[in-house]
């Protein structure tokens, strides 16, 4: 067995998610799949915070809904997202009263959930479990940069983070519903790269680590997948992770068939810079967008490989460097 | 009247370019930036150098922050020939207090006023 990888024979499945956008998000390629686009970024609430925690509870709700199945039905929720100690989805946690492990890998906690949960669910320990993450542009540009009131620049490598939230349900293998076969767990992997404006560089050698191990560990190749897709590499880091898989001796025509969330989640609208980053970016689009698509069996084997960057804003002032992970699952739809 | 305006336009312009400088190629903070353009006016009245540029750019070298270093130094000098060493410290903030005084001010009638908001569609 290779390091880091996982396999889950009784196949857990992703029954039913939620997914949940701002009212910016409404410019998204992925809107028309997203469940419920707000017209108000803080979700008629009175803080950002409070917002963000309101866009992760429907998110929730949505997910069970669609399910049919009741919050105390629900034995885990893995949440996560990017504000200081996690407060939104810990309040997340209290509304719903569900058996709570917050998780955080920054940009690719929706894949950590996700494993977590798959686990929980091979184990026997779950009948249902709840996996995902969220951001809230301004509540999250204020924890990692400045306020937006302040009208900080930016350069064109940064990102811009989403306003989303996506939720999966995970269940013990049922039919007729994609199935988590295996995973990844990411390293911590640090290249000395120290600007926080320039993250889809830092993550996207993260990327490549998980998938190569990913692939060597299945015995599998990247034609082995209808769809490879990274969470937030945006369009600075997805050539980067191309190059770096092309030094790692795959096919040129395979490697240059990987999608990332990050780079067409805004399209080619400037005023998002590099493309769109957050919990929610990785979190919204596989689990609205891919997850559909393997519902329709439009695609039969996808791996999601989510991508964070492990900085702070303590790190940043201290110039340290930025390490980054990526977690992987691989989907498949029979 | 218009080679006035063009003047301190271009010379404003021109602190401006330095300060993106700073930031674009020095890979400085915006608070950085701030810094460094207040020290830069400051050193430069120290050297009798600020003035000259006021004299010739007027507002253009009034407005940018440079001219906030500027008049720092300017106040410290001015009390200090009237008080002795002890005029510096009271000086520092004499001329600059108008601009300190609008500053929290105006941020209080805004922070009043108005809700923080992200950019919308």
């Amino acid at each position: 067995m290779d390091q880091g990888v996982i396999y889950f024979p009784s196949k857990p499945s992703i029954i039913a998610s939620g997914v949940v956008g701002g009212p910016l998000e409404k410019k998204s390629v992925f809107a028309a799949d997203f469940d419920l686009l707000l017209d108000d970024e803080r979700a008629e609430e009175k803080s950002n915070e409070k917002g963000h925690k309101q866009m992760a509870l429907q998110a929730c709700q949505i997910a069970l809904e669609k399910a049919n199945i009741k919050e105390r039905d629900v034995d885990f929720l893995m949440s996560g997202d990017l504000v200081n100690q996690m407060t939104p989805s810990n309040f997340l946690a209290s509304t719903l009263g569900i058996p709570y492990l917050g998780l955080y890998s920054a940009c690719a906690t929706s894949i950590s959930g996700a494993i977590v949960a798959a686990l929980l669910t091979e184990l026997g320990a779950s009948k249902y479990a709840l996996a995902g993450a969220a951001s809230q542009h301004n509540s999250i540009e204020r924890q990692f940069r400045y306020p937006v009131e302040y009208g900080g620049q930016k350069p064109g490598t940064a990102q811009w983070t989403v306003t989303a939230a996506g939720y999966a349900l995970i269940a013990k293998g049922q039919m007729n519903s994609p199935v988590i076969e295996a995973a990844t767990v990411g390293k911590s992997i640090d290249l000395q790269q120290t600007d926080p404006f320039h993250m889809g560089a830092a993550m996207a050698p993260a990327a490549c680590d998980t998938i190569t191990r990913h692939l060597k560990g299945r015995g599998q190749s990247l034609s082995d997948y209808d769809l490879i897709i990274t969470g937030d590499l945006a369009k600075v880091g997805l050539p980067i992770l191309q190059e770096c898989l092309i030094k790692e001796g795959m096919a040129q025509q395979d490697v240059m068939k990987i999608r990332d969330a990050g780079a067409e989640f805004y399209g080619d609208d400037q005023t998002f810079l590099a493309g769109a980053s957050g919990a929610g970016c990785s979190a919204s689009v596989f689990f609205s967008t891919i997850l559909k698509g393997l519902n329709e069996k439009k695609y039969e084997r996808v791996l999601a490989v989510a991508t964070g960057a492990l900085l702070s804003p303590l790190t940043v002032q201290q110039n340290e460097s930025i390490p980054c992970t990526a977690h992987a699952i691989e989907i498949s739809m029979k | 009247m218009f080679a006035t305006l063009l003047i301190a336009f271009i010379v404003g312009g021109l602190i401006c370019v330095v300060g993106q400088l700073i930031m674009d190629l020095g890979k400085l903070t915006p608070a950085h930036t701030l810094s460094i353009l207040v020290v830069l006016g400051s050193v430069l009245d120290g050297f009798n150098l600020y003035e000259p540029l006021i004299d010739f750019a007027g507002a253009g070298a009034t407005i940018p922050i440079t001219s906030f270093g500027n008049s720092l130094t300017h106040g410290a000098l001015a009390e200090a020939e009237k008080h002795g060493w002890i005029g510096v410290l009271t000086g520092m903030f004499e001329v600059t207090s108008s601009g300190i005084s609008a500053a929290i001010v105006f941020g209080m009638i805004g922070a009043l006023i108005f809700h923080s908001k992200g950019q919308h569609p």
